[in-house]
């Protein structure tokens, strides 16, 4: 599975972080335009509420196809916290909060589901080799974002990997590239928390694949955050997690984010 | 690596430390790739004198001059030979340089770029400066200042007097220019690395009005000045062979960058003054593995330190 050699269209999304509205919703555009399959590169827990709801969507859908993210991985071993290493006490104090909530309430089952989950998929698409990891390439938590990248480090990770089309999540910031040479870069962003840029809708990334071009186009999906915002509160989570979904706007784990992608946030 | 994992490993390098005295040989690192390129554009040369310096740095220290344009261009032009990632400036006090405006220009023109700087040269001019080339860049640029303390005699007792001041003025002037620097802080007094230690820091930049503090903290080195300050390693602080897993060696910068200076290529920031560490004259020299053999890898080892922000 699956190789594209004349057309097709293919969804990709990322950082489900419990959100199972989002994740329905996105599914259900996808499926509305017609994908002839559907990517998710990994982090099904986080700050949401119900961790439980977001497994039988995925896992009951024959067309899609799901890699391991570091918070999978975390969760699937049951280890003590997300790894993230925060500096800002308030940082540590928000993702532990999320993780140990999220490490109690995902059944053994499903731990045991992302325990084994693969940590890539490759694929041909029209002659054009395909990558999809979580972080990137070379490491489950390695942060790509856009604004500290630069052109001739995605092409040495494209190189390295053998690819022509990369596709990556873990930052919750989507963005693509098209590097100099042709080849494609692809960050697919999360669709379990906005984007930070005050939008409330969440974005996945849909393919269009021919013998003549690959273009991605980020498609905004809408889902019933106040829903969601009134869960996380109902189940005792913090209400700056709430606010994130209500406002578009990242309120905690900020210091990952480099000075650009900082900057253009509220906090 | 989480926490866990490190106090295991620190035990098991103190235990075996204790139970032999005969030295064994330094683990061996390869270059995964060069991720960062450091570039130590003015040399050894600061406005200040700090007492905590790992490299004694100061206004008549020219153990490393000042990299002319040709040198940092020639190590920039290398490394994106190589896929290199982003780039660090530092010194010395990068602002003493007087082509640091080209300087920077030409490396975000490559890639991100973070200057470490105490801050003090940053006027208004230069303020409003790199607050418009953070806007245009394409790639990140970020501004690190370092403040050690959140009090007067805290901090100026180990960088001078009258320090303190000065430095929250810079990151003042930078605030106001729009750039949200990083502060780094060097965690001489062991309260300072700890968590109320650590929110004393968010609540004086909080207190100056800055509402997205970005704080790093650091490990002192006992090399350099700070070896005549605090006391230098004792002979059980080094790294043996089968001291590293494959976590701990991706953890290590030292396994993704390299330092350039006038003088030459080192394996990172903090060893261009040791004996030994220097690898070769050009960047190319130091595309190769090293031998953690000096006593600061240790420290890297232990507190996780990384110099990347």
């Amino acid at each position: 599975m699956s190789n594209l050699n004349t057309r097709g269209r293919v969804a990709l999304f990322g950082g489900v972080y419990n959100n199972y509205l989002s994740l329905q919703a996105t599914i259900d555009d996808a499926r509305r335009r017609g994908v002839d399959e559907i990517y998710c590169l990994g982090d099904m827990g986080g700050f949401g509420p119900h961790p439980n709801r977001v497994f039988p969507i995925l896992r009951q859908s024959s067309d899609i196809h799901i890699l391991q993210g570091n918070y999978d991985h975390s969760i699937g071993h049951r280890l003590d916290d997300c790894g993230c290493g925060y500096t800002d006490p308030r940082d540590n104090h928000f993702a532990q909060i999320s993780y140990d909530y999220t490490l109690e309430k995902t059944a053994d089952s499903h731990k045991d589901w992302l325990r084994d989950l693969p940590g890539e998929f490759r694929r041909q698409w029209c002659d054009r080799r395909v990558l999809m990891a979580h972080g990137s390439p070379r490491r489950i938590n390695e942060f790509l974002w856009e604004s500290t990248c630069s052109d001739v480090f995605l092409a040495y990770l494209l190189d390295t990997a053998q690819a022509d089309i990369l596709f990556v999540t873990h930052t919750g910031i989507g963005w693509k590239r098209r590097l100099p040479d042709g080849r494609l870069v692809v960050n697919v962003g999360a669709i379990g928390r906005p984007a930070n840029d005050g939008r409330t809708g969440v974005d996945y990334a849909l393919v269009e694949i021919s013998a003549e071009a690959v273009e991605v186009s980020f498609v905004e999906v809408e889902y019933d955050h106040h829903r969601l915002a009134r869960e996380i509160l109902s189940e005792g989570l913090p209400e700056e997690f709430a606010e994130s979904i209500t406002t578009g706007w990242w309120t905690t784990c900020l210091e990952i984010l480099p000075a650009r992608e900082r900057a253009a946030g509220r906090f | 690596m989480n926490k866990l994992d490190t106090r295991e490993l620190i035990q098991r390098v103190e235990q075996r430390a204790a139970l032999s005295s005969e030295p064994s040989a330094a683990p061996h690192l390869e270059l995964d790739h060069l991720d960062t390129l450091w570039l130590q554009v003015t040399g050894t040369l600061c406005n200040l004198a700090c007492l905590h310096c790992f490299i004694s740095c100061g206004p008549k220290n020219d153990n490393h001059d000042m990299m002319s344009v040709e040198q940092v261009d020639e190590a920039i032009d290398r490394a994106v030979e190589e896929g290199v990632k982003e780039f660090y400036f530092t010194g010395g006090e990068p602002f003493m340089h007087p082509d640091i405006e080209t300087l920077i220009e030409r490396a975000l023109r490559h890639g991100p770029l973070t200057v470490l700087t105490n801050g003090i040269l940053i006027d208004e001019d230069l303020a409003s400066w790199l607050g418009e080339t953070f806007r245009r860049a394409r790639y990140s640029f970020d501004v690190r200042v370092s403040l050690d303390g959140t009090t007067r005699s805290e901090n100026d007792a180990l960088r001078g007097r009258g320090t303190f001041e000065k430095i929250l003025a810079g990151i003042d002037r930078l605030v106001a220019a729009g750039l949200n620097p990083v502060i780094t802080v060097t965690t001489c007094h062991a309260e300072l690395g700890g968590r109320e230690g650590r929110q004393k820091f968010f609540d004086l930049l909080a207190e100056r009005g800055i509402q997205r503090p970005r704080l790093k903290f650091l490990a002192p080195f006992k090399i350099g000045r700070e070896e005549r300050r605090g006391g230098g390693y004792q002979d059980y602080e080094r790294l043996r062979k089968g001291d590293l897993d494959d976590q701990a060696r991706q953890a290590l910068q030292c396994s993704s960058c390299r330092m350039v200076t006038s003088e030459g290529v080192y394996p990172c920031p903090i060893l261009i003054e040791e004996k030994d560490a220097r690898m070769g004259d050009k960047l190319d020299d130091g595309l190769k593995a090293i031998e953690l053999d000096h006593p600061a890898c240790y420290t890297c080892f232990v507190e996780g330190v990384t110099c990347r922000t």
